[in-house]
């Protein structure tokens, strides 16, 4: 099993809601997020070309951040999901230098804490709460393992990109161009 | 153009707008972990080499730096971790993918090894020093029968600290200007430069003070090479990279390191070191403290530089 998400960056508004959802449902400190909104303009006016990003952990298969970690703490559990054990945890912050895509924070309590693919709801078989709650539907979760899931069908329909891939992180989030 | 802009307002402390998650104590415990390794280094080497009575400061007495230095290391390492209660964790395991799981055993035993050969040489400071308890006489003994063995530990495990220190930051691929297999010799060079500046400081002999002004000025000309190797790994390598190098060439950091780092830490201290060896008569303690000054700056604008450079945004 190995979960994904797809983002069609064409659907995409720019809402935040996913940005929101997040923090409710994750209970993400105030001042904090998990997830953002990441908008990129191209060209000049009037020829423009907008492209909006939902980001967050990438879920990498090959995670510089549970590589670095001193104490095991950032593990990588069955489906391919990147967590990070609270108490394994000493707050050292070499996870958070060592990822590319910043998608780590400290914690006011100390450890560090990210994006768990809503691991909670998914194990009930629920989705993200980001993804459920995206008003023009344009994320899609799910089991690359699976061909018959919603991302491997729409990752197979569809044109897509990860973030540096240059980077060699192999990651898990995928956007729609 | 082209611009990216994060529009959820990302804020995230210590990460946002750029990451800032390694302050002072990192690059202080740097700057003190490659000096211990740098003077320990050449006290196990000149004790191997068997000139302990011709270099008596470097094997015997500038050694006591080494534990002070790591201590205060330690502690400020102890105090940059946000989650401190559970330090333990570190060991409890042995994770040989993450630099600072070897880093942080090779310091136990780099700590543990320094305090007993200061206390072999305890008597060098104070003649009369008395262990008291039996069992700590037997220990010294027991360490005087197998000095050589703790020696080569202590040799082994000081290059190792040396060069870890800068491979704690070269692992990181996520920061560009830190990702360059350059900075294990560069900062095992500027430990060692610190350690021999500290032995020139401290030397009362002035064959040993005029040896060491040499090894000094042969590994601060090492350290420009790898510096200059350094900035045409960058230039040649791919844009982030690029990008990274112009924090130094013409960015933010580029007053302060060529400044501090190179002229102050290395080129001035060189000159001098140079004049004093051409029978020039220089006061020891100013290369001495412009090549520590220069250690030190060094790692305070590596740390802070690198965790300027990124891939995104």
């Amino acid at each position: 099993m190995r979960y994904a998400m797809a983002i069609d960056t064409k659907k995409c508004v720019g809402c935040s809601d996913c940005v929101v959802a997040c923090q409710t449902e994750n209970n993400v400190p105030i001042g904090y997020c998990r997830d953002w909104v990441v908008e990129v303009m191209d060209g000049t006016y009037p020829q423009l070309e907008v492209e909006l990003r939902s980001e967050r952990c990438n879920h990498c298969e090959n995670a510089p951040c549970v590589r670095c970690c001193p104490t095991g703490a950032s593990h990588i559990v069955d489906g391919g999901i990147v967590l990070v054990t609270p108490n394994k945890c000493i707050g050292c912050g070499a996870c958070i230098a060592s990822c590319p895509y910043d998608a780590r924070y400290p914690h006011p309590k100390g450890y560090v804490d990210k994006c768990t693919f809503c691991i909670h709801r998914v194990n009930q078989g629920m989705k993200p709460a980001c993804v459920s709650v995206c008003p023009t539907k344009c994320m899609y979760f799910g089991d690359l393992d699976d061909p018959n899931s919603e991302v491997s069908i729409v990752l197979k329909k569809r044109k897509s990109k990860t973030l540096i891939p240059e980077a060699g992180t192999k990651p898990h989030l995928y956007f729609l161009i | 153009m082209n611009e990216e802009l994060i529009i959820s307002g990302r804020e995230n402390l210590m990460v946002d707008p750029h990451l800032h998650i390694w302050h002072w104590p990192i690059p202080l415990y740097l700057f003190l972990g490659g000096l211990a390794a740098g003077v320990l280094f050449f006290a196990a080497l000149y004790y191997l080499m068997g000139k302990e009575n011709e270099y008596r400061s470097a094997v015997r007495r500038v050694p006591f730096i080494a534990p002070i230095a790591l201590v205060i290391g330690l502690a400020a390492l102890f105090y940059d971790l946000r989650h401190k209660a559970f330090f333990w964790q570190l060991y409890t395991t042995i994770r040989l993918e993450s630099p600072m799981s070897w880093g942080a055993w090779t310091l136990l035993v780099i700590t543990t090894a320094s305090f007993i050969w200061c206390a072999l040489h305890i008597r060098e400071f104070f003649p009369n020093w008395d262990w008291k308890y039996n069992w700590l006489k037997e220990l010294e003994v027991f360490f005087n029968k197998y000095k050589k063995h703790l020696a080569w530990v202590i040799l082994i495990f000081a290059i190792i600290t040396g060069v870890y220190t800068g491979i704690l930051l070269s692992a990181f691929n996520a920061r560009p200007l830190w990702n360059t297999s350059v900075l294990g010799p560069l900062f095992l060079a500027s430990g060692l430069s610190a350690g021999a500046a500290a032995i020139v400081l401290a030397s009362k002999n002035r064959e040993e003070r005029l040896l060491f002004t040499k090894i000094d000025l042969i590994i601060l000309g090492v350290e420009l090479f790898l510096i200059v190797h350094m900035f045409m790994g960058f230039l040649a390598s791919t844009q982030v990279q690029i990008e990274a190098a112009g924090l130094f060439l013409g960015g933010e950091y580029t007053m302060v390191f060529w400044i501090f780092v190179v002229i102050i830490g290395i080129i001035i201290p060189g000159v001098l070191d140079l004049m004093e060896l051409r029978g020039r008569h220089i006061p020891a303690v100013i290369p001495g403290v412009l090549v520590l000054f220069g250690s030190l700056m060094f790692r305070f604008v590596f740390v802070f530089a690198g965790q300027v450079s990124r891939w995104l945004y």
